[in-house]
């Protein structure tokens, strides 16, 4: 058994860590914020450059990496220095057309000449309504697809977009780009920082990647082990944020993590912290064990994160008290970007009942 | 025991609500509805129409312009106007600094001061918490020295809610370090349009202003703004946050927001199922209502126990810590019930004249910055954590 990511690994960390560091402070947030595609170009041609994000794809698709602790570490970085950009949005897109074997579109995104995204859930309408599944009709190189896709990360400023889309032989793969006919975008913020839009599509001209939807769900569970280590890692910043502050902050003349109170729930949010790293641990270890295991680990790290999260982006805002709730705080938005790590992927109680009833899958096979 | 409301409540009931049919303006009980932002026009206008009726300051006494409402009217008044989206009434004139003049305040204080809350003359914020002085507020450090007819004021207050709407500020100020720390804090009222006075905004974390820092260089007060005795401020200042806190438990407010967040589970599909259906999701939806139901007997338990002329200092303690506790899990459940809709935050979309469509589900986009922003009541008006130690020392003796 071995729980260290390795030398390889560790140069990657390293790397990254000291890029966002330099290139994405706090300032540089502030100002990727405020800009309407709510990331910084330039931070994310640069980490092209390095080479990143090559680290999520294997060396056949022309990358360098792509296993799940591959996966895991980067999204760690993101988690602790949190940039906002496309990540997720390029894992998913990205894993796609790997599957599809077109590293020619995956070098452009990985090389960051061109962004993309990956739409998959319907939209929703004003009144609750969700759209019926997108659907595609032609054949061989020539498709078109219909329908409308909700919350898709920076569609705004994407070239190309995946979209899952039902072919009348399952759900299916497809490249479509945004510039496209029939292809309408809205945009809008995030409540965490970032954007994301809502995607039309009307008879819109589009790709075939892949008709094997075991290749969509596999893309959905390397999203799964990203959230995880992000989400992981984001707890991790925040309990040593509130642990200085419980040692520096003074009331009634003494450090107030001097206080019983505060000191038994700090030890449950460091408990609770050190089993959400075993969570998405097992999530990425689970992942090459088949689509049952690997689906049944992703549902027990999402759960995990959704619980977790909520208990200790709540307690760190309540330890900090007054300042814990202010902008100018690091602190706050950490705890924003941890709780909406809960809505990206599915949240606590979607994934504990897949747990469920992939666990009744499990047995009705043994019998 | 009989927990049935008299045919004289019911009757009021009725009152309150042809009231409210009939006063209550659309458009504020629609931005309130929706969640959008109270200007301070909004929130005077519905004072002005309530001071009209006469209903502005119903639990002061008669002869200042009270109703003489029973405590359960009082109830009734709050459940109902929560009930039709009626703003909320900003408490610090009315319900914070009015009870401490009344009680503590010279009769000249009260003629003077009280008609110009009830007017909407003067708008008043608190000051109290400094940075160094939160949930230990005796240690604050604001000077007040006296120099021949007036005090000369410095230091820093900061949380001010809405200070930046305030003419006046009521402000604990220390004007001695002899003895206990609690013995020489004196009961200030400010001017805000005082030379040396500056309000610096503070951004909270879901984008918003709703509170400031307010800076005290060489502020010269009279001392007729002084309420009560020096150095007797802190028994004034518990006696206005029992106040705050009865007021904080909102059990009206979580009420109707209940009946919202049951409508959103009723027409929100997961899975091909309306989520009120979801095993998960109906479980924390019942465990909220039956948390809410027994509350609603405690706040009342405590008001009948007000009513009979008991101070309900440790219980104010208990409703403020479970009322915030459920308003917090409703806004949680808001939330979750969005799902990935809860990211998409349009924040043009909080004012109003706001024109553009929708994202998602119509009530969607206020709810992940308004269960952020919430996380407030947990901290404020006395921490949870500080209510816990009243408690502990008021009520179990330990």
């Amino acid at each position: 058994m071995d729980f260290s990511i390795g030398e390889d690994r560790q140069m990657l960390v390293d790397t990254l860590s000291r890029y966002l560091a330099d290139k994405a402070d706090w300032k540089a947030r502030e100002a990727a914020l405020e800009s309407e595609a709510g990331f910084d170009k330039d931070m994310w041609a640069g980490m092209a450059e390095l080479g990143i994000l090559g680290a999520l794809f294997g060396e056949e698709a022309g990358g360098f990496g792509g296993s799940p602790f591959d996966i895991g570490v980067v999204f760690g970085e993101v988690g602790r220095g949190l940039p906002t950009g496309p990540f997720l949005a390029t894992l998913l897109a990205g894993k796609l057309l790997e599957a599809a074997g077109d590293s020619e579109t995956l070098g452009n995104v990985i090389a960051g000449a061109s962004i993309a995204t990956f739409a998959h859930h319907p939209a929703v309408g004003a009144d609750g309504s969700v759209a019926p599944q997108a659907t595609a009709s032609g054949a061989g190189d020539s498709w078109t697809l219909s329908g409308a896709k909700g919350v898709v990360d920076y569609l705004g400023s994407a070239d190309i977009v995946v979209v899952t889309a039902e072919t009348g032989n399952g759900l299916g793969a497809f490249l479509v780009e945004t510039g496209a006919a029939g292809v309408s975008v809205r945009d809008y913020p995030l409540v965490d920082g970032g954007a994301a839009g809502e995607l039309t599509l009307d008879n819109a001209p589009a790709r075939l990647l892949t008709g094997d939807s075991a290749a969509i769900d596999a893309a959905l569970a390397s999203g799964v082990v990203a959230t995880a280590w992000e989400a992981a890692a984001v707890m991790e910043v925040l309990r040593d944020q509130t642990l200085e502050y419980l040692r520096t902050r003074k009331q009634f003349g003494i450090p107030i993590g001097k206080f019983q109170a505060l000191q038994h729930r700090m030890a449950t949010v460091a408990l609770e912290i050190e089993q959400a790293r075993s969570a998405a641990i097992n999530a990425a270890a689970n992942f090459d064990k088949g689509a049952a295991q690997r689906d049944r680990f992703g549902a027990a790290a999402m759960y995990t994160v959704g619980k977790v999260g909520r208990l200790v982006a709540e307690e760190a805002i309540q330890m900090h008290g007054g300042i814990g709730m202010t902008w100018e705080l690091p602190l706050s938005h950490y705890a924003k970007r941890l709780t909406m790590l809960g809505h990206v992927m599915g949240d606590e109680d979607e994934h504990l009942a897949r747990f469920i009833e992939l666990g009744a899958q499990e047995t009705n096979r043994a019998a | 025991m009989n927990l049935d409301f008299t045919p004289e409540d019911e009757a009021f009931r009725e009152e309150v609500r042809t009231f409210l049919k009939e006063k209550l303006p659309k458009r504020l009980s629609d931005k309130v509805r929706t969640g959008q932002h109270l200007t301070k026009a909004d929130m005077e206008e519905w004072h002005a129409i309530l001071n009209e009726r006469g209903w502005l300051a119903n639990h002061w006494p008669v002869e200042w312009g009270g109703t003489g409402w029973s405590v359960m009217q009082r109830f009734i008044f709050e459940t109902e106007t929560a009930i039709f989206h009626a703003p909320r009434i900003v408490p610090f004139g009315l319900s914070m600094l009015a009870p401490v003049l009344i009680k503590y305040g010279t009769e000249e204080q009260c003629r003077h001061y009280l008609p110009r809350i009830l007017d909407g003359t003067d708008w008043w914020c608190q000051g109290y918490s400094e940075p160094g002085a939160g949930s230990d507020l005796a240690s604050l450090k604001t000077q007040a020295v006296r120099e021949g007819d007036h005090y000369i004021v410095n230091g820093q207050k900061t949380w001010t809610t809405l200070g930046q709407h305030a003419d006046w500020i009521f402000c604990l100020v220390r004007t001695s370090s002899e003895g206990k720390r609690q013995e020489g804090i004196s009961f200030l009222l400010i001017d805000m349009k005082s030379p040396g006075i500056e309000v610096r905004p503070i951004k909270l974390l879901d984008g918003d202003y709703e509170v400031n820092e307010v800076f005290f260089t060489d502020v010269k007060v009279p001392v007729t703004n002084l309420v009560g005795e020096e150095n007797q401020g802190w028994t004034y200042a518990k006696y206005l946050l029992t106040y705050e806190r009865t007021n904080i438990a909102g059990v009206g407010a979580s009420m109707e927001l209940l009946d919202r967040l049951k409508d959103v589970a009723r027409t929100t599909m997961r899975g091909g199922k309306p989520l009120a259906e979801d095993p998960f999701y109906a479980a924390r939806l019942a465990k909220l209502e039956i948390d809410l139901e027994n509350m609603k007997t405690t706040n009342l338990r405590v008001l009948d126990a007000a009513g009979a002329g008991h101070a309900p200092v440790a219980e104010s303690s208990m409703l403020k810590i479970r009322g915030t506790e459920i308003r917090q899990e409703i806004n949680d459940l808001m939330r979750r019930a969005a799902g990935r809709y809860a990211q998409p935050f349009v924040a043009e979309a909080l004012e109003e004249g706001f024109n553009g469509e929708p994202v998602g589900p119509e009530w969607a986009n206020p709810v992940a910055s308004q269960y952020f922003n919430n996380r407030k009541l947990s901290i404020f008006g006395g921490s949870n954590e500080v209510q816990r130690e009243i408690i502990t020392k008021a009520v179990l003796g330990l």
